[in-house]
């Protein structure tokens, strides 16, 4: 098939490029090697919308962030993913703390951070009670916010898939070759795709993808972040994101409250080799706890419901690396989206329209252009008056699937619908199996729904895609 | 939406459900019950094994056959039950005192309010998992509980994988050791963090030792290795409780089975504003098993894990006959605490009445020889049973009659405190 | 020669030793009590077990019926029994109790269902 625009990696750089583009008579194509949108360094990221004072301007990720920042309450009016406002704050437990905080303040009024203040103790013990109450004061951002980030990326390539985007899920590029004005790009399994614009927005892989089509060499270096997701029950659920003093090269461990009502603790920082090592380990859990706790002393490792590691694609400069490629035609470099990156992506989207705009890609916008997607109801946000509406219409809605976090056999089969069908898929797109059961309850019987929906056998449905098979054999035989 | 009114309704058609509801209805009340599955029988119905129904009915029964049994029962009896209908939320009436409403969606009936005088909390317990005992590694397909194994195993026939550690030496992980070499699988190990088997001697016999599957007692699994599929595990001994890695070891396996634990399972009840024990999870109950919330009951592994479903059976009847009294009024009683003393890990109810006899349920955290439970009043030793055996994994009753506590009747807020010696 | 067992008859699991004499004498040493001595012989001589596993129904719902054997049979036999048990393909409805297997293998004992369906 011949495309006008190639896009490499469906994480939540990759997908907010492909809705932009959706916008304009193009021929796009999003080019995914996992067995679902946003499966790489995307669904493991903190879900947190940065207020935009941790770096300087001068930098271009922080200058995408500002702007990326401001422009999630409009997507969240046409996409419908959880997104709320909450703020951000920075603790500070000491005079020397204080004076870094200061700095973070000038530098935020310098970025533009809209509403930024500093707070006595008194005031961000009033902005968040749970605090330890040996905080000294601190900084607030009210313009920071949290999401869930996969559904982000859901959203994005849904709304690009309706304006017209193709998707290639389970297609790992291997080779790419540049004839007669356009690029041949073929996948592992020789499957090939034909396009004259590449954008590399593949994440850890951009390196090797930047080799692929013999443009600029550089290395990414993977920073791996461990998080722990605790219970809804937490009695430490804050009001905030909350940020210690940074020092070094993270933001260091946050405490963190879910969009959608957990919390998570995390991440932790660690450069490695392997770019598909998301282990957890013991010591982390217990820095991580053993850090979280003098911020907030009522976090307790009694409420993890599940741990995971995220991967961050960061290269050595620190910064984004968004540009024309010097040595590879019409490529387009989209790496090192490391932090804030889900903060910056709708900014990587626009800044990546103009680089295009640049090679002399012709961008003529479509007429129909619809920015708006179905909204899927969630049973857990409904009351009961329209509950009973929505049951009445479609009664697998009244089916309750996941009991922890309340999920119908309507949403399941939605989400398969939309193209869902791993276990971590429809996990992702509906939280079943999220809670603090951890699917020990609905797994079967999402894998049921996975087959009768999708018409695939019980050992081709998998967990993630690839060999993650869930189920082996059946007693006594297939026949 | 429809509305219908019942003087008790049941959260959970399991063993426990069934023998309340049944208790309660066999007095003329209107009852129902609400169970989220196809069928009434809960966790018994994937328990295929035999070894149920030794006190309840004189003779070793399946699950199955348990649950049929009971839920024969409940069709030839007026209990009206909801199946495939899941209680959302469970609040207090804002017209009526003293009435509780129940929310419930369902693909058959819809969305449907239930009202009653009365509510039973038998929603039973869900297993600990990953997550809940922090196994550090790598996150493959290919690890589950041990209770969803039996499930996919027992019910809907499918292998999960065919090389198998098993993670807890608690009765289902035991039982799922058997019930996969049976099934033409290979279980490698069962790793037992304790230094004595969680579950029952029957158990280690029957369902290890008949297959040759070693119990690494005091071992923790260190670690998960594998990308897409688990690949292997690395298993470290305890030693005086620090892991000794210079003497961890590696295992193959596809499969990981949990079996680390049952926690009751009490959103809907903490919603409503029920109490609940940190100790056990379960709801605060006084002597009728009735919760902080007037008119709300408890009983099963809702209110704490018991290894013997006849003690199920019975903990509910006597649930649902104090519902009775309250139903006629005649429930009456000043409340006194009772208290986990020595080696106790916890005591079920967490209080007594000086009105009739008095039932207790409690877990060592000892295993010894020749124990003697002793149940004392500040310094009047009220009753003492001697056990020939006592162990974590086994829970143990004991019940106190009436007569027994007149001595220490005339006294103002008497305690009692119930310890193992 | 010796074997040991762990004595299931009661939740104290005595650590019982059978001694067995040139002449097969049989002697158990460990037990605290009778059934110790009952258990350890019997496991020696002719240890059986219950059986119980699922056959294929293939309802929507019930993809397998549990079944048992009505007695404990020999263990040398259980292998066999789940063999045939695999490999049979029952139809609704069944009642509870309804026999499955009948006399295995001249054991005298059958195999039946332990729920009922359809």
């Amino acid at each position: 098939m011949k495309y006008d625009i190639a896009i490499i990696g469906a994480g939540v750089s990759g997908a907010s490029i492909a809705r932009k583009l959706s916008q304009y008579n193009l021929k796009t194509i999003l080019i995914e090697k996992e067995a679902d949108v946003s499966f790489g360094t995307s669904k493991a990221n903190s879900g947190i919308v940065h207020a935009g004072f941790h770096t300087s301007w001068k930098y271009l990720k922080s200058r995408l962030e500002i702007q990326g920042n401001l422009m999630f309450d409009g997507l969240q009016r046409e996409l419908g993913f959880p997104f709320r406002r909450c703020g951000i704050i920075v603790a500070a437990f000491s005079e020397e703390e204080l004076k870094h905080v200061q700095e973070l303040y000038r530098q935020g009024v310098e970025n533009g951070v809209i509403g930024i203040e500093i707070c006595s103790r008194e005031r961000i013990l009033d902005i968040e009670p749970k605090l330890n109450p040996d905080v000294i004061g601190g900084l607030h951002a009210p313009n920071g916010g949290i999401i869930e980030p996969y559904r982000f990326v859901f959203s994005l390539v849904e709304s690009a898939l309706k304006n017209g985007v193709e998707l290639f899920l389970n297609f790992k590029v291997e080779k790419a070759v540049r004839s007669r004005g356009t690029w041949m790009i073929s996948s592992d399994d020789g499957q090939i795709v034909e396009a004259d614009y590449v954008i590399n927005a593949a994440g850890l892989y951009a390196d090797s993808i930047s080799a692929i089509f013999n443009a600029e060499l550089f290395k990414i270096i993977p920073r791996k972040g461990e998080e722990y997701l605790l219970d809804r029950m937490s009695p430490a659920y804050p009001n905030k994101v909350i940020f210690p003093v940074p020092s070094g090269k993270s933001k260091g461990t946050l405490i963190i409250p879910t969009v959608e009502g957990t919390m998570m603790v995390g991440p932790t920082a660690e450069e490695v080799e392997d770019k598909e090592d998301t282990s957890t380990s013991t010591e982390q859990l217990n820095r991580i706890f053993d850090f979280s706790r003098r911020i907030i002393p009522s976090i307790s490792e009694r409420d993890i419901i599940t741990s995971f590691a995220g991967l961050r694609p960061a290269l050595e400069s620190g910064d984004f690396y968004i540009d024309v490629s010097q040595k590879a035609e019409n490529f387009i470099q989209v790496a090192g989206i490391q932090s804030p990156g889900l903060t910056a992506a709708p900014a990587i989207g626009d800044y990546v329209k103009d680089l295009l705009k640049k090679l002399d890609c012709s961008l003529i916008e479509k007429k129909n252009w619809d920015p708006f997607i179905d909204k899927v109801p969630r049973m857990r946000n409904l009351s009961h008056y329209e509950s009973e509406k929505i049951v009445k219409e479609n009664p697998q809605y009244g089916n309750i699937i996941c009991r922890c976090e309340k999920v119908s056999e309507a949403e399941i089969v939605e989400a398969v619908k939309r193209g869902h069908s791993t276990l971590d898929g429809v996990k992702f797109f509906t939280r079943t199996g999220m809670g603090r059961c951890q699917g020990g309850f609905c797994t079967y019987k999402t894998i049921k729904i996975i087959m009768r929906e999708t018409g695939l056998s019980y050992n081709q449905v998998t967990k993630r895609g690839r060999n993650s098979k869930v189920l082996m054999r059946k007693l006594g035989g297939d026949s | 939406m429809k509305e219908y009114i019942f003087d008790c309704v049941v959260i959970g058609g399991g063993a426990a459900g069934m023998a309340a509801a049944l208790e309660v209805e066999k007095s003329g009340f209107d009852t129902a019950i609400v169970e989220r599955e196809e069928h009434l029988g809960g966790i018994l119905l994937q328990c295929i094994h035999n070894g149920f129904g030794l006190h309840e009915f004189k003779e070793e029964l399946t699950g199955p056959e348990y649950a049929e049994r009971f839920a024969e029962r409940v069709q030839a009896s007026s209990v009206k039950v909801f199946l495939e209908s899941t209680v959302m939320e469970l609040s207090e009436s804002g017209e009526a005192a003293g009435m509780h409403e129940l929310h419930c969606y369902s693909s058959v009936y819809g969305v449907f309010l239930l009202k009653a005088r009365s509510v039973i909390l038998s929603m039973g317990c869900r297993e600990r998992n990953r997550g809940n005992i922090g196994i550090p590694g790598s996150r493959p397909s290919g690890i589950m509980t041990a209770g969803l194994a039996q499930r996919l195993v027992n019910i809907d026939g499918y292998i999960p994988g065919e090389q198998i550690v098993i993670i807890g030496s608690g009765d289902i992980g035991l039982i799922m050791a058997r019930r996969m070499t049976w099934a033409g699988c290979k279980v490698h190990a069962v790793i037992e963090i304790q230094p004595y088997p969680s579950g029952i001697t029957r158990n280690i016999v029957q369902c290890l030792e008949d297959f040759d599957i070693p119990l690494y007692l005091s071992h923790v699994v260190s670690e998960i290795r594998g990308k897409d599929r688990i690949e292997s595990i690395r298993v470290t001994p305890l030693k005086n409780g620090i892991q000794d890695e210079e003497n961890s070891f590696e295992i193959k396996c596809d499969t990981l089975l949990l079996s680390v634990g049952l926690v009751p399972e009490n959103e809907l009840s903490r919603k409503a504003g029920i109490e609940l024990s940190p100790q056990i999870n379960g709801p605060l109950v006084d002597s009728f098993l009735m919760t902080n919330k007037k008119g709300i009951f408890a009983c099963g592994n809702v209110l704490h894990v018991h290894d013997l479903v006849d003690y199920v059976s019975r903990e509910s009847r006597s649930a649902g006959s104090n519902v009775v009294k309250y139903l006629n009024s005649t429930l009456t009683g000043v409340q006194n605490k009772v208290k986990a003393g020595a080696n106790v890990r916890y005591v079920v109810p967490q209080k007594f009445n000086f009105q009739g006899d008095n039932q207790f349920y409690m877990r060592s955290m000892i295993v010894k020889n020749g124990a003697k439970v002793e149940v004392r009043a500040g310094n009047i030793i009220i009753k003492t049973v001697n056990h020939n055996h006592v162990q974590p994994s086994e829970m143990i009753s004991i019940s106190i009659k009436k007569e027994e506590l007149e001595k220490i009747s005339g006294i103002p807020d008497q305690q009692l405190e119930i310890s193992i010696i | 020669m010796e074997k040991e067992y762990i004595c299931i008859a009661c939740p104290i699991g005595c650590h019982l030793k059978l001694h067995v004499g040139a002449d097969k004498s049989l002697e158990v040493s460990g037990n605290k009590c009778k059934r110790g001595e009952v258990y350890a012989i019997t496991e020696f001589s002719e240890p059986t077990r219950v059986v119980t596993a699922t056959c294929r129904l293939g309802l929507e719902n019930l993809e397998r019926l549990p079944v048992k054997t009505t007695k404990p049979i020999l263990k040398d036999h259980i292998n066999p029994l789940l063999k045939e048990i695999y490999s049979l393909k029952l139809e609704a409805p069944i009642r509870r109790g309804q026999t499955i297997i009948k006399n295995f293998m001249n054991t005298g004992v059958d195999v039946v269902a332990t729920r009922s369906a359809g």
